[in-house]
């Protein structure tokens, strides 16, 4: 009886086993939907669209940043070809950048740059071509001349001003670059305070960069002191938002530590608004405190020059509708996307709508600015604009882009990106007429859909075609670590001279005869005068001594495209390429006795190799 | 023999009717583009030269294409032949031609007024002589350049002739060569001079 109860026992045992057996199942090899990969388009279609013939040019030019390289990638659309760097923040051996005396001395002592928003200059809120503005974190901002696609200043690193992440967007006018501060500190620099003091001694800082708007000479227009928030990115208004200012806040917790948990406590940080022309004329009055040798204007003393706005926790992009009508804000860590309404934030801002205040500046409530929150997706990011009133947001955690319709806040279509995007940028997407046409994401995983190049993997973006109602994939393409933010520039609006006029040449060493090259020395100061053209250095040795401070300027006298020289001095780390029609010079200490090689780098002639000369040290 | 020297004579003496000085007072206009339009032009296409390095010739001046930059260009890649530079001061054609053109103008005027008919001969001689001496000047410059080449010159090459009309190939460069306006309004005075010389004559001979 015994054996036959546990007989029942085990059998039925056996039996809730075997059930167990048959519905166990192994977790599946790929996601759902993977067999049709990330993304699949019409490939002859996509094809046709992004083919440039041999010898054909792109129709747009895209400014890509280089984040933690410190430079500018040109890349042509929509073919995605990498036609030239622009090196910015960082050396270039290949253009001799931070080598010679001029570029060397703009670089400073930071030979390293995390760039991150190019932003084109602009004429009433369109691109007009002329210069390249771009920010990196050490505080400062350049300026890349369109005309000959050079760095022509570096200012900074900015005082006051830590981390400067929120930069360098430009007002309508480029009457401004701006920039802020993303990692608050006690200022001025140099001052030492303890984390536990964060809340009231760390501060934020928004600077307006003064543009000069014949040279583009960039000056420091004023300073506005804010509470410790981490400011994160920025844009101007535009038409009926100009004279303003936005950037994103996160951390308005004020925390420290771990602020991936502590900075996301609270449900809404803020956006900023900015009056820049109040700024602008406080700043002329002479109003403010002297901090770190800039005068910084304390928003608290002047209401009306700072307002927040409430926005989705932990926000990242900020960015004006074409109109200027709307400002949308992306809480990253949400499902939506929030626009704001401007006419609305006018009126709360006259009605003293407020719901609190952080060191005096008033909050705005939320309730009474905002006109919707689109249901965009995954960690909305970015927003870029397109013609017909439709706005496209990227989705980092949803890894895609979804467009929807400004005023009636749907989402008409979503398109997926491969993988992470980060920044979008849109065929002059943020301007006051946006082209459509296309639209780059820009991702910050490529997951092997490259060939494998090892552990350290190239950042992908892909090319949206935007033209029609459906978003459509086009091209996949590499981008050098790591694009930031990016420009689309129609590629007419850009003319860039391609030798520099033996005219415009002001150089006091620049010389344009063979005859004048050669040696000067003035005690142990040698000044070594030297011309290149096609195929030979002159001097093609020259004699110094042991000790000798020497100079030598370098004049390119050719005046033909594309005939470049360079100056590789061996031994010496020496390394100078000039174009056509420029003079560039380099001064170094000759350290070294004996006999050292220089000769053209850059390959020009036939007789390129037979360009060379001996530097004899004595 | 005597009878047709004293019928030349006799014709040389005739006054000129109005269609050969209208057609002088026109010769003397179509002198005038020498001094403002080229008289040739050389074009040279390379891979490396899609648009061409376009060389034109006046009457007292070298002229390159882009901004006179392409002189320049073609003198870097003659170097390299040892071939000598092309600059105006060398060309000794631009100091005389201006000068000569201008007294054969002021001929064809005193024929157009003056109006006998060895007026016009002489001025018709002394025009074709300066055009052949004027050609061959050209033609001897561009062999000169061809052919004097230094010996020490990086890439030797055989001593060449320039074309002088039409087309050429001379190692990578596919070379043009042709007469420009001041040549063709040269060449339309000589015509409007020779048309001028034979109504002159056939109305002597009608009269006669």
């Amino acid at each position: 009886m015994k054996t036959r109860r546990a007989g029942t026992v085990l059998a039925t045992l056996a039996g809730i086993a075997a059930a167990g057996l048959l519905q166990a199942r192994c977790a599946p090899s790929a996601p759902k939907g993977s067999k049709k990969g990330a993304v699949v388009s019409d490939v002859a279609n996509a094809a046709m669209k992004v083919y440039v013939a041999p010898g054909d040019l792109d129709e747009y030019y895209l400014f890509a940043s280089g984040g933690h390289s410190g430079q500018m990638y040109v890349y042509g659309l929509p073919s995605g070809r990498h036609i030239s760097t622009i090196p910015v923040f960082t050396p270039y051996p290949a253009t001799g950048y931070g080598f010679d005396d001029e570029s060397k001395a703009m670089l400073g002592d930071l030979t390293w740059g995390d760039v991150h928003h190019p932003a084109l200059s602009e004429t009433n809120g369109d691109y007009d071509g002329r210069w390249m503005f771009v920010n990196e974190m050490n505080g400062r901002v350049a300026r890349v001349d369109l005309r000959d696609f050079k760095t022509k200043q570096i200012i900074g690193p900015v005082p006051n001003v830590s981390g400067n992440h929120g930069s360098a967007f430009v007002t309508p006018n480029t009457e401004y670059s701006v920039m802020a501060s993303r990692f608050s500190i006690p200022i001025p620099k140099g001052t030492a305070v303890e984390v536990a003091k964060y809340a009231s001694d760390y501060k934020g800082v928004v600077t307006g960069i003064k543009i000069d708007p014949n040279t583009g000479a960039m000056s420091i227009g004023w300073q506005i002191l804010m509470p410790p928030f981490d400011y994160d990115l920025g844009d101007a208004g535009k038409k009926v938002s100009d004279g303003w200012v936005f950037f994103t806040s996160y951390n308005t917790e004020r925390a420290t530590g771990k602020l991936e948990v502590t900075s996301a406590q609270k449900d809404r940080d803020y956006i900023a608004a900015v009056d820049w022309r109040m700024a602008e004329q406080l700043a002329a009055k002479g109003e403010g405190q002297a901090i770190g040798g800039v005068k910084v204007i304390d928003p608290a003393k002047h209401p009306g020059l700072v307002y927040f706005m409430p926005c989705g926790k932990s926000p990242h992009g900020v960015d004006v509708a074409p109109d200027g009508k709307y400002i949308i804000g992306s809480g990253k860590l949400q499902g939506v996307t929030t626009a704001f309404n401007w006419e609305k934030v006018q009126t709360a801002m006259r009605n003293k709508d407020f719901s609190g205040d952080e060191d005096g500046i008033p909050v705005l409530k939320y309730e009474s600015i905002k006109d919707a929150e689109v249901p965009v997706g995954l960690g909305p990011l970015h927003t870029q604009f397109g013609p017909d009133g439709f706005a496209y947001t990227s989705l980092f955690v949803d890894s895609a882009i979804a467009k929807w319709k400004l005023g009636s806040w749907e989402v008409v279509d979503k398109v997926p990106m491969s993988y992470s995007i980060g920044h979008l940028t849109a065929a002059e997407g943020d301007t006051v007429s946006p082209d459509g046409k296309y639209l780059v994401g820009l991702n910050k995983l490529s997951h092997g859909r490259h060939l494998s190049v090892g552990p350290s993997q190239p950042e992908a973006s892909q090319l949206v075609d935007i033209s029609e109602e459906k978003m459509k994939l086009l091209l996949d393409f590499f981008t050098e670590p790591e694009p930031h933010y990016a420009q689309i520039i129609k590629a007419d609006k850009i003319k860039p001279i391609e030798v520099y006029p033996k005219e415009e040449n002001k150089h006091p060493h620049a010389i344009w005869d063979v005859k004048d090259a050669g040696v000067t020395r003035t005690g142990s100061k040698v000044l070594v005068k030297m011309i290149t053209v096609r195929s030979t250095i002159t001097p093609t040795d020259f004699e110094i001594k042991e000790g000798d401070d020497v100079t030598v300027a370098i004049t390119n006298i050719e005046q033909t495209t594309d005939e470049l020289h360079g100056f590789g001095l061996l031994d010496y780390n020496i390394n100078i390429v000039v174009d056509p029609g420029e003079t560039k010079t380099v001064t170094f200490k000759a350290k070294k006795k004996g006999v050292f090689p220089y000769y053209c780098t850059n390959f020009c002639s036939a007789l390129h190799q037979e360009m060379q000369g001996y530097l004899i040290v004595r | 023999m005597r009878r047709s020297l004293e019928k030349v004579n006799r014709f040389l003496d005739a006054p000129l009717d109005v269609a050969p000085r209208v057609l002088l007072a026109l010769a003397f206009l179509c002198l005038a583009p020498a001094y403002v339009a080229p008289l040739y032009n050389m074009t040279m296409f390379a891979p490396q030269y899609q648009d061409g390095l376009r060389l034109d010739i006046y009457s007292y001046k070298l002229q390159g294409g882009n901004d006179n930059q392409d002189v320049k260009e073609i003198n870097v890649l003659n170097h390299y032949i040892g071939m000598k530079d092309l600059v105006t001061e060398d060309f000794t054609e631009f100091k005389w031609l201006p000068f000569v053109i201008g007294i054969i103008g002021l001929l064809f005027l005193r024929a157009a007024v003056m109006g006998k008919a060895s007026h016009l001969v002489d001025v018709a001689v002394l025009y074709f002589y300066f055009s052949l001496f004027a050609l061959w000047s050209f033609a001897y410059k561009m062999y000169q350049y061809g052919h004097q080449l230094d010996p020490k010159a990086a890439v030797r090459v055989d001593p060449f002739m320039p074309p002088l009309f039409g087309y050429k190939k001379l190692a990578n460069f596919e070379v043009y060569s042709y007469p420009q306006l001041g040549s063709y309004a040269l060449g339309a005075a000589a015509v409007l001079v020779l048309l001028a010389l034979a109504m002159a004559w056939r109305q002597w001979r009608r009269e006669a």
